[in-house]
């Protein structure tokens, strides 16, 4: 599954177009047989734009009703930025319970993980993974994909910053020299404790390292980053 | 307790909210001589305190005794926006990585509430799927980090000023709750209790 997801992701940062995006939603969907994987920006303005797999009547309903208002997901996650099970928001209002059964109605499913996301001047965006399944199941699913699922979602966040010409600029990072050293030796096969080793420096330290290249490289865990590391021709072994 | 709360929940917490902000003023205006705002109610306050950041506090009795505020490295930050001279590599946006400021302990508290704030932080960390914290920090804070068991790694300095980035695994939050005096069960809990609260105000 590590693999999938790291050529999914590999794809994402290719797409060049809302279309793209759209048929990215729909792989994502087959890779985490989830029900439902939706990404939804709403503007300072009201205005919405976003890909997934929901039901387009369903889609359609939401916007001529102006569900914006009443959903509890969009409630609950707006000016916030940490991840939130569908259980955890207030669903008890007459307004809300009945949007529930609309959506549920629509196939959205009774579990959700939404990732609320802030990006650069205000702008606010959701991910989302809907599911039917028991509580006990979906636990063990955002359990063991949380991590994923916030770098899957800051990917299509990206992706769209891009198509609107507002994503943060800069220079494509570089890896700086000790990032590139940790990262050499571990390609050619080095264990942690023989890189720390040879660079002189702590486990701990060594950890930081390669935490900050894997951040700058947008990857999963420490194998797809020395990977994307020599694909990017950051290091050469 | 540990309290994990957004500004715009924080009116339902009046009296944690203005002992937090006082004691900020104290530690940033009078003891530190930082260039900051204190408005007429004896309150420190800046522009990212309107950006509803997440604020981590430990309160002694309902009162304020230590605290920082969280933001998202991928909106707006202190640390990209004013101190890009502490950041070689450049500026810091990543889903994993939030921005940890105005680190305060109110007058009197010492290294168990401060453990007890980073015990806090870890956790919400783990919870949350933050891999990092990036924060600015003045160079004489580096022997009390370490003091307290929550040394960073130092990114960048320049004239006493730091960038550092914190990261927690099991055993250093195990450490941490020793110090604390606060067993992680706790701490679990307070969490969730917060978390109860968190998606259930519509903000504003």
């Amino acid at each position: 599954m590590a693999k999938r997801l790291e050529t999914f992701l590999e794809h994402l940062e290719q797409a060049d177009n809302q279309a793209d995006l759209q048929d990215r939603a729909q792989d994502l969907q087959g890779i985490l047989r989830v029900d439902h994987v939706v990404y939804h920006w709403v503007s300072t303005t009201g205005e919405q734009y976003g890909c997934g797999t929901y039901d387009p009547v369903w889609v359609q309903k939401y916007v001529q009703k102006d569900y914006l208002r009443v959903d509890p997901v969009v409630l609950g996650c707006y000016q916030r930025f940490h991840p939130v099970d569908w259980k955890r928001l207030d669903w008890s209002s007459k307004s809300a319970r009945a949007f529930r059964r609309e959506a549920m109605d629509h196939g959205v499913g009774n579990q959700g993980f939404s990732i609320p996301i802030r990006g650069p001047k205000g702008q606010f965006a959701l991910f989302t993974v809907s599911h039917s399944c028991d509580d006990a199941a979906w636990a063990t699913f955002t359990d063991a994909y949380r991590r994923d699922l916030i770098l899957i979602a800051h990917g299509f966040n990206q992706k769209a910053l891009e198509f609107e010409g507002v994503a943060h600029r800069g220079p494509k990072k570089a890896l700086s020299p000790r990032e590139v050293d940790a990262m050499t030796l571990l390609a050619v096969g080095y264990s942690r404790a023989q890189v720390a080793q040879s660079l002189a420096i702590s486990e701990h330290t060594l950890r930081v390292y390669i935490e900050s290249a894997r951040f700058k490289l947008g990857a999963m865990n420490t194998t797809h980053a020395v990977a994307r590391a020599m694909s990017q021709g950051h290091i050469v072994v | 307790m540990l309290h994990f709360i957004y500004a715009c929940d924080l009116p339902a917490h009046p009296d944690l909210a203005d002992t937090m902000f006082r004691n900020r003023a104290q530690q940033f205006k009078d003891r530190l001589g930082w260039d900051v705002t204190v408005d007429d109610r004896g309150w420190e306050q800046d522009q990212y305190d309107r950006l509803n950041p997440l604020y981590v506090i430990v309160s002694d009795q309902g009162r304020h005794a230590a605290s920082m505020r969280l933001l998202p490295t991928t909106g707006p930050t202190m640390v990209n926006d004013h101190f890009q001279q502490l950041l070689p590599d450049g500026p810091l946006h990543s889903a994993q990585i939030w921005e940890c400021t105005r680190f305060c302990l109110a007058p009197g508290q010492g290294t168990t509430a401060a453990s007890a704030l980073q015990l806090a932080g870890g956790h919400l960390m783990q919870a949350f799927g933050v891999d990092h914290f990036v924060g600015v920090y003045d160079r004489l804070m580096t022997r009390i980090y370490r003091g307290i068991g929550a040394s960073p790694h130092q990114l960048g300095a320049a004239q006493g000023i730091c960038a550092g980035l914190w990261t927690f695994d099991r055993d250093s939050l195990r450490d941490l709750s020793r110090r604390a005096d606060i067993p992680l069960g706790q701490v679990a809990a307070d969490f969730s209790t917060s978390l109860a609260a968190m998606g259930r105000s519509n903000a504003a």
